[in-house]
């Protein structure tokens, strides 16, 4: 089975219905190290500055987007890091999962529609283009 | 030492020069509109941008930050220019960043945290609807073609990155249409229509203005404004630059290194500027990293202006003034409509009420001063809640005190109190309290003592220790 697995998550209801799947994955092959990976997207720095009082507040409130998953992973048993990283979703994932020699990546597929697609690009055919590892692309 | 110095200029050279070169080409059409909005000759704006970026790439606490002429600095400057002229607001120029560095010796820069994020949201809105504003007279009522070509301007600015990423798209706008403009003979309205280019470098003078006492007082007030908006905004820089770099910044070196830069600026004709957070985005978007992104940023700017300065004033005015509708919608915080509805009720009257005092002023200083007022006002008035709750037994009264005791307390700390028992045992139970100042001790003191006039027997209990030393301290008699 699965030794070493990379989750993405971006808070969306698709990233946790794909981070569903790894958990069941995950559950078959209990030695499996799970590792989250949470993108703090740049184009929403400013954002994110401006709407928390302080650093350690922003900091719990990315943290408190896993809260929920690091739930399930501990009813199962199952150990995990959480890493969370800076830059644009697609090339800040793949950088990562391709330096970390992963089994499997497990993604949400966005789900925009064809003209969100042809103008934003799909993060989610970015990574299965470009990251070396099997990609599960959940919707 | 001489490894953090390679650290924060060489670690990074290849992606440091391309972002600094992106950097210099966004900021050339943002340097000459923010000139026009503080009515200067687009050169003033020009040199600021290049020497405040060189000097900051040096003396800055928050490398791969982007410091340069910006549009809050420029419409604080605006009624100093109109009344006054240039030498006078290069004189304001020196001496904000005279202030800025006793700022940093002083590590005012901590102050900051004092501002709530309220405030911040109405400062970065009322920007945006500043620079709005700004542009108004410069496309409304011209003529058609001027319309035409802000509309074409906003269409590449929103679209052509989509396509072409490698390129500030501002920049494409601008060298196309003024393409156009050039060989189509188009009738609009030029940069040069509102001021001249000179392609050579900037030069030390000291400002024409008389050194009395008067002039101090015409330029004090607007170093003040500018000292402060200017630190507020490379902070607030600085901090979005820690976040999207996942690292540390020194922010009373970056006070300081704002001030220095200013002073310099204002010495060789330029305006004063601060970080600009559109820029510094696009820097470290850009791959800038280290302070020589910043260097290249500035430099390159120079270096361009005086290599292609007869261009510059072939500039078509409805061209920059797309561009600055970009800068203002990028500025704009579009979530503050879900901020309004979603945020403590206070927190979004204090976002409104600076939005609102600065429109109506003019003045950013003005509004962020306001915010920040009426935002300690509600605090003191939210925390000033004290509820007593009463409690009867037998031949027993208590009393249990919960919240802060300060002066702006006391009273509706006193009026919980019923002063008409008679005979009884009084106990004031103050767990869940905490005493802060004198008049939280005087109104204890006034309490008991309307108890015992009436022959009550009134115990203290429950206080804290930092709440018993302070009764201690002003040595009420309690029994």
């Amino acid at each position: 089975m699965y030794n070493k697995m990379l989750i993405a998550v971006d808070g969306s209801e698709h990233s946790f219905r794909a981070a569903d799947e790894a958990v069941k994955i995950a559950s078959l092959a209990k030695e499996c190290v799970i590792d989250i990976v949470l993108v703090a997207e740049f184009s929403k720095s400013k954002d994110e500055i401006l709407h928390s009082q302080g650093k350690e507040e922003l900091e719990f409130s990315r943290q408190k987007i896993l809260f929920p998953l690091e739930e399930k992973l501990k009813a199962e048993g199952l150990t995990y890091n959480i890493t969370i990283l800076h830059g644009e979703p697609g090339t800040t994932i793949i950088k990562h999962a391709n330096e970390g020699h992963y089994d499997l990546a497990v993604v949400g597929s966005r789900g925009l529609n064809a003209f969100q697609e042809m103008v934003l690009g799909s993060v989610s055919h970015k990574l299965v283009k470009r990251v070396d590892c099997p990609v599960l692309i959940v919707k | 030492m001489v490894n953090k110095i390679k650290r924060e200029w060489v670690s990074n050279v290849r992606g440091d020069i391309l972002s600094g070169i992106v950097v210099a080409l966004a900021l050339i059409p943002e340097a000459i509109a923010f000139s026009i909005i503080a009515g200067v000759d687009p050169m003033v704006g020009l040199y600021a941008s290049f020497i405040i970026a060189v000097v900051i790439s040096f003396v800055g606490g928050r490398p791969g930050m982007i410091s340069a002429a910006t549009g809050a600095m420029a419409l604080l400057m605006g009624p100093l220019v109109r009344d006054y002229g240039l030498d006078y607001l290069l004189a304001a120029t020196i001496l904000t960043g005279i202030i800025q560095i006793l700022f940093g010796v002083f590590k005012i820069a901590k102050l900051m945290k004092f501002i709530p994020n309220a405030v911040m949201i109405g400062f970065v809105n009322a920007l945006a609807i500043l620079i709005f504003m700004a542009q108004v007279p410069h496309f409304v009522g011209i003529n058609n073609v001027t319309y035409v070509f802000v509309v074409i301007t906003l269409l590449i600015v929103y679209i052509v990155p989509r396509f072409i990423k490698s390129i500030p798209a501002p920049l494409i706008a601008l060298v196309l249409l003024t393409g156009i403009a050039i060989y189509g003979n188009v009738n609009l309205r030029t940069v040069g229509d509102l001021g001249s280019i000179t392609s050579s470098l900037p030069s030390f003078f000291i400002p024409d203005v008389p050194f009395t006492f008067e002039t101090l007082a015409i330029i004090f007030p607007f170093s003040i404004a500018l000292a402060i908006i200017g630190l507020l905004e490379s902070l607030l820089t600085s901090t979005i630059v820690d976040d999207m770099t996942g690292t540390e910044s020194k922010k009373n070196r970056e006070a300081r290194g704002q001030g220095i830069a200013n002073t310099i600026t204002g010495f060789f004709g330029g305006m004063a500027g601060c970080a600009m957070i559109g820029q510094s985005v696009i820097n470290v978007k850009s791959g800038g990293r280290g302070r020589l992104s910043t260097f290249v940023a500035g430099a390159f700017l120079m270096f361009l202006i005086i290599v292609l300065g007869d261009l510059v004033v072939q500039i078509p005015m409805p061209v920059l003034v797309g561009i600055m509708i970009m800068v203002s919608i990028g500025t704009f915080d579009w979530s503050s409509f879900r901020y309004i509805v979603k945020a403590p009720k206070g927190d979004a009257v204090v976002m409104l009420v600076t939005v609102a005092i600065v429109v109506a002023t003019n003045d950013l200083s003005k509004g962020v001063i306001a915010g920040v007022i009426l935002s300690a006002i509600f605090f003191v008035a939210k925390i000033s809640r004290v509820s007593v709750t009463k409690q009867q037994e037998a031949n027993k009264l208590s009393f249990n005190v919960q919240g802060q005791l300060f002066f702006a307390s006391v009273e509706s700390f006193m009026n919980a109190f019923d002063f008409s028992t008679q005979n009884t045992d009084i106990h004031i139970d103050f767990s869940d309290a905490q005493i802060w100042d004198e008049s939280a001790v005087a109104a204890i003191d006034k309490v008991m003592q309307k108890y015992r006039e009436n022959n009550n027997q009134v115990t203290l209990i429950g206080l804290n220790s930092s709440s018993e030393r302070m009764v201690d301290r002003l040595a009420i008699q309690r029994i």
